[in-house]
């Protein structure tokens, strides 16, 4: 592989409380290629402020600080709020979990998409139109004529979240996140939105991180996983060995997650070591 | 224990009807876990709530421990099933303490020894004794989902209904509340429905499972014959695919 994306060395993210500082990320280091990296971890590991921090997305009194944090040829420390503005949503972007809470409820799928357009690549009104037609397509919408003059309320959760893949890559970012993009579907539906993703990852070369709680989709859709709890990366292992997994938080959420191949009387719990957070 | 026959449930919607459930039948014996599978709309949520009678419903017959259910219900058949739902955090009353949320139901059928069923129902879902004055904010998800099962079984109810009880939690607490579930279940030798969309969870707590599709009862499997596969309908299969991840289409 060349060089790395992104490379990420001692990320830490830190909330001030009452109670003290929370330390939402604690020194997380990684590197993205044009691949697809997963990132799993149980409600608070710490997942998906990862990927906000990525996106210079943690806004105050929330504290990032990190000994590297590079895209590309661009130092993302010292981005300021207008570099933000210049790489966000034309060079990397997100996808979320839920689009009924993402999308604008008020404006038509085809305006908030061309909105991407015109903003990040001054496409003309025209322009715009016809990369948010080809672009629908390209997300397997089956009628883009019709979906581009909807509201997010006339459409279901696969066409919402397709809808929502599309803005986002629409001005062809080198980089995406996805944070569950498909915990709010159908089993069915999901695996059709993530070979859409694939598909797109894979034809435009770029780099995916994949956030999600769920071991069985990250095991089979990326290519390597980074496994962290209580803000820790504990883990780092290629996707397909994550059965093979050696940490002990990672062995218990296997363990623990009931399976369709094998009848346990019962499943094991989780006895977490405080000496993970060490 | 529970006889199903013919259910149909039909929404009303400005002016249109929807029949979210066509014709469900179904038998639970007593001491079974049935599941019920299927997608978002499937039904299988609104077949559970009008077993529970929470919402109208026609059926040719809807029988429950040998007693038709279908007509208005005594305060003495209503105790015989309670429901537990999904989302712990919306199911909970935020001004009341745990020890009000479990008395209600005890005041409500007259039942004496107030004090002494709480805190044995307390402990029965292993939470602790600090626990009993706690407002259901103070509480984890994990925690809030097991006052949920303490209010259902205080009433020591023959029949326990679960709509997703475990799809707001993470893995690890899923696991835990499941295991409770399961030694419950053989403690009070409970019958059980369990709505879930998760083929996992069914296949581990379930004997027999039917799944569901557009309002209707596609097949009822086995919880083993689903394990290895050995299922008549083709839906069946594309779900049992669908939940063993993401496959990449060789090109």
């Amino acid at each position: 592989m060349s060089a790395p994306l992104l490379t990420v060395e001692d990320l830490n993210v830190s909330f001030p409380g009452r109670g003290g500082i929370t330390r939402a990320v604690r020194n997380a280091s990684f590197t993205l290629g044009r691949e697809r990296l997963g990132i799993v971890g149980e409600s608070g590991s710490g997942k998906s402020t990862t990927g906000r921090a990525l996106l210079g997305l943690i806004s105050h009194p929330g504290v990032v600080t990190a000994k590297t944090m590079r895209f590309g040829s661009d130092d993302l420390l010292a981005c300021t709020e207008s570099d933000w503005q210049q790489l966000r949503g034309r060079r990397m972007s997100m996808v979320m979990q839920d689009p009924k809470y993402s999308l604008n409820p008020v404006r038509k799928i085809g305006q908030q998409i061309g909105e991407t357009c015109r903003l990040h690549l001054g496409s003309s009104r025209k322009d715009a139109e016809q990369r948010t037609l080809a672009m629908l397509e390209a997300v397997k919408i089956r009628n883009p004529d019709m979906v581009y003059h909807l509201y997010p309320h006339q459409l279901s959760g696969g066409m919402g979240q397709r809808a929502m893949i599309a803005m986002m890559l629409v001005a062809e970012p080198d980089f995406l996140i996805a944070d569950e993009p498909t915990s709010a579907l159908d089993v069915t539906v999901q695996n059709e939105v993530l070979r859409i993703l694939d598909d797109l990852v894979r034809d435009r070369g770029m780099g995916l991180i994949f956030i999600s709680h769920n071991l069985t989709i990250v095991s089979s859709f990326c290519d390597r996983v980074l496994i962290m709890y209580g803000g820790k990366i504990v883990e780092e292992c290629a996707a397909k060995d994550l059965h093979k997994a050696r940490h002990p938080y990672t062995r218990a959420l296997i363990a623990a997650a009931p399976s369709l191949d094998v009848q346990r009387a019962e499943l094991a719990t989780v006895t977490r070591d405080p000496e993970w957070l060490l | 224990m529970i006889t199903v026959k013919d259910l149909s449930v039909t929404f009303q919607n400005s002016g249109r009807s929807i029949h979210a459930v066509r014709g469900v039948s179904f038998d639970v014996a007593p001491g079974e876990t049935f599941g019920i599978v299927g997608e978002s709309g499937s039904g299988k949520s609104t077949v559970l709530k009008a077993i529970a009678g929470i919402i109208a419903s026609s059926s040719s017959a809807l029988e429950v421990d040998g007693r038709s259910a279908a007509k208005r219900r005594s305060r003495e058949e209503r105790r015989l099933m309670q429901f537990v739902f999904q989302d712990p955090y919306a199911s909970l009353h935020p001004r009341q303490t745990v020890d009000d949320i479990l008395r209600e139901p005890l005041i409500i059928h007259g039942i004496a020894n107030l004090d002494e069923k709480v805190s044995a129902a307390i402990a029965d879902v292993g939470l602790s004794p600090q626990h009993r004055f706690r407002y259901p904010h103070q509480l984890s998800g994990g925690q809030r989902q097991r006052v949920a099962i303490a209010r259902a079984l205080i009433l020591r109810p023959p029949i326990l209904l679960l709509d997703e009880p475990t799809s707001a939690l993470d893995v690890s607490v899923q696991a835990e509340i499941l295991n409770l579930l399961s030694k419950l279940r053989r403690s009070y030798s409970l019958t059980s429905i369990l709505v879930s969309h998760d083929l996992g969870v069914v296949a581990h707590l379930c004997n027999r499972i039917a799944i569901m599709q557009l309002g209707r009862v596609v097949e009822v499997v086995r919880a083993g014959d689903l394990r290895v596969g050995a299922v008549s309908q083709a839906y069946t299969r594309e779900l049992i695919a669908a939940s063993r991840g993401f496959t990449r289409a060789v090109t």
